[in-house]
């Protein structure tokens, strides 16, 4: 990192800091929910972007960290910070689980697996009234003190999703994530170069899967409520195009995009109920135009013939 | 018959048929799926939205002609050649450019379509819930199985699962334009390089498979409500038939829709609450044993 990125993102983490001072309860909370979807998508980016693996069903991680936390707060008596380790480590185990069995099988095959396990996941979550509420979920969450106000959720969502970042961009950075990404560009070779494929694809899935239950928990901080719509395929779709849009070869891309489309949603469902047109509309846009997204583009037109975009080229 | 019914009860009998016509709707849908990804090789997420603007506009057409049963008639031979039509400008106004993209981002790409038809079917019939009524001739029920009353819509719809099923191998097997399509699915080079015109071939195998996604919306479309999101439920399941049958094998979507549906109705048997999940649990049973499906694919 150069001197002015690192001044660029102090800059930008004061103002995101100031912003509960100057802004409105609802952008505080539209700032939070942002913030925590910016997460889940990196997160799934870890293992899509870097890892090249086919993670269709994402939003099982992020529900069932959600559920974790929020089972955990209502049903056991133990301290609120049980709840926000559990809600990750749960999601972890799942990814864990997941992993192990569609591990074996390649690309779109992987995907449509992962695609069944994790509509068996929500299946049982919409179902099972007396443990997880059924189809209406769980609402008015019983928040600690600490963290009950917009106000300071947003802080604690910030100040969680700042350090999640910072940690994923150490693994991206570290032996593990150039192994990630040597295996994403050629698993055969890497094979061959003596790297254990399986095992680091897996460690890249229960990562993955830790911290997109970590932004499932700060849904719960912020907005009191869970719902089984959380685990369905469909929001997994929009945390793809979150990736795709923002870029999904840049760290921060997936972030920019969940702030676009999050954005983007809230306002024009201001205006009409036809969001979902809207959306479809931008994908297909940005599939024939942008294929390396936003950012992905921004880096390309920038510093091509200075620096190989991050990652390489697709 | 009795004394069978003494060992399984009539209502497993009963629960049987039930899930065959459910069989027939995912067959018939899943096996315009797995056509088009056998040929094309898009899987297609937007065949659900076919699936239901096909119950959508069967809903239109018995409305216009009074709601009679002559309606539901008229509306399976429109509705799904409607779908046809919708599917033939998709395909040539943007699936023709895009045969050799990355599945990713064709799945994504059909998503989107999916969106927006969605929103489509929203503003032009509106979010509430629409029925279609049973026709005339099959309304009412029959005495099956020790008196167990049995719908006769559903024995019409087991009846039309095979008929489709012989229809579609007639053409895959028996015509010129079946085996081109099917010797384009191996090696559509090659097929170019003889001469064909892959590019009109595969207009018709997608139009053909969307055809299907639209007769299956008619047939479903008196034993359910209408409504927004049957697409995002539908597509789902479509798509597990075809992944536990063999990716582009018909009788594989037909294995598919059978293990699928009976799971589904004997489920509810079992284990009223959560019936839904068993489905589900079979699919992934059939691909931890064989990853890559039941049959033979194309792929």
């Amino acid at each position: 990192m150069s001197r002015k990125t690192i001044s660029g993102m102090g800059a930008g983490i004061i103002i995101l800091l100031l912003f509960p001072v100057f802004l409105p309860r609802f952008y505080v909370y539209l700032a939070s929910v942002i913030l925590l979807y910016g997460l889940l998508a990196t997160s799934l980016n870890l293992v899509l972007g870097y890892g090249g693996i086919f993670q269709f069903h994402h939003a099982v991680f992020y529900g069932v960290g959600a559920y974790g936390t929020t089972l955990m707060l209502t049903k056991s008596g133990l301290p609120a910070i049980f709840a926000f380790i559990t809600g990750p480590l749960v999601s972890a185990a799942f990814g864990l689980v997941l992993g192990i069995i569609c591990i074996r099988l390649s690309r779109l095959y992987f995907g449509m697996l992962q695609i069944s396990l994790g509509s068996l996941v929500w299946a049982i979550v919409y179902r099972w009234y007396a443990f997880t509420g059924g189809d209406d979920g769980i609402h008015g969450i019983p928040m600690p003190e600490m963290i009950s106000s917009p106000k300071s959720a947003f802080y604690f969502t910030f100040i969680i999703t700042i350090i999640s970042l910072y940690i994923m961009w150490k693994i991206i950075r570290s032996p593990f994530g150039s192994v990630l990404q040597g295996i994403r560009d050629n698993p055969v070779r890497s094979g061959m170069i003596g790297i254990n494929v399986r095992r680091h694809q897996l460690l890249a899935l229960v990562l993955a899967g830790f911290f997109a239950g970590v932004a499932g928990s700060l849904f719960v901080v912020v907005d009191n409520s869970v719902f089984p719509d959380m685990l369905f395929w469909t929001l997994s779709m929009e945390i793809v195009i979150m990736c795709l849009l923002g870029g999904w070869f840049t760290f921060l891309g997936p972030m920019l995009g969940a702030a676009v489309i999050v954005g983007l949603r809230t306002f024009v469902s201001m205006y009409t109920v036809y969001w979902a047109l809207v959306l479809g509309i931008i994908m297909v846009l940005v599939i024939f135009f942008l294929p390396s997204g936003i950012l992905g583009y921004a880096v390309e037109k920038f510093e091509r013939g200075f620096r190989k975009p991050e990652g390489g080229e697709q | 018959m009795d004394a069978v019914y003494s060992i399984i009860p009539a209502g497993v009998f009963s629960q049987v048929f039930v899930g065959l016509s459910r069989t027939t709707i995912l067959f018939i849908v899943a096996s315009g799926l797995t056509l088009i990804l056998g040929v094309l090789r898009i899987p297609n997420v937007a065949h659900g939205s076919l699936y239901m603007i096909g119950a959508f506009t069967a809903f239109s057409v018995t409305k216009l002609t009074g709601g009679g049963s002559e309606g539901f008639w008229l509306a399976l031979v429109i509705a799904p050649l409607a779908v046809a039509c919708i599917s033939l400008i998709a395909e040539r106004g943007m699936f023709q450019f895009l045969y050799e993209r990355e599945h990713l981002m064709l799945l994504l790409l059909t998503f989107a379509i999916s969106l927006i038809f969605g929103d489509l079917v929203k503003l032009v019939w509106g979010s509430e819930y629409k029925s279609v009524p049973v026709p005339h001739m099959f309304q009412g029920f029959v005495p099956l199985f020790g008196g167990l009353p049995f719908p006769l819509y559903n024995l019409f719809l087991l009846a039309a699962g095979p008929v489709v099923a012989i229809l579609l191998w007639l053409l895959t097997n028996k015509t010129k334009m079946g085996k081109i399509a099917r010797a384009a699915a191996v090696d559509r080079e090659m097929v170019g390089a003889v001469g064909i015109n892959v590019s009109r071939v595969f207009a018709i195998v997608f139009v053909i498979g969307c055809y299907l996604a639209g007769l299956g919306g008619v047939l479903v479309a008196p034993t359910v409500s209408v409504t927004l999101g049957m697409d995002h439920n539908l597509i789902m399941e479509a798509f597990l038939i075809v992944i536990m049958g063999g990716l582009g094998n018909i009788w594989g979507a037909l294995l598919g829709a059978l293990i699928f549906g009976l799971t589904q109705s004997l489920g509810i048997l079992i284990w009223p609450k959560f019936g839904i999940i068993f489905p589900y649990l079979a699919v992934v049973a059939v691909l931890l044993f064989r990853p890559t499906g039941l049959l033979k694919s194309t792929w």
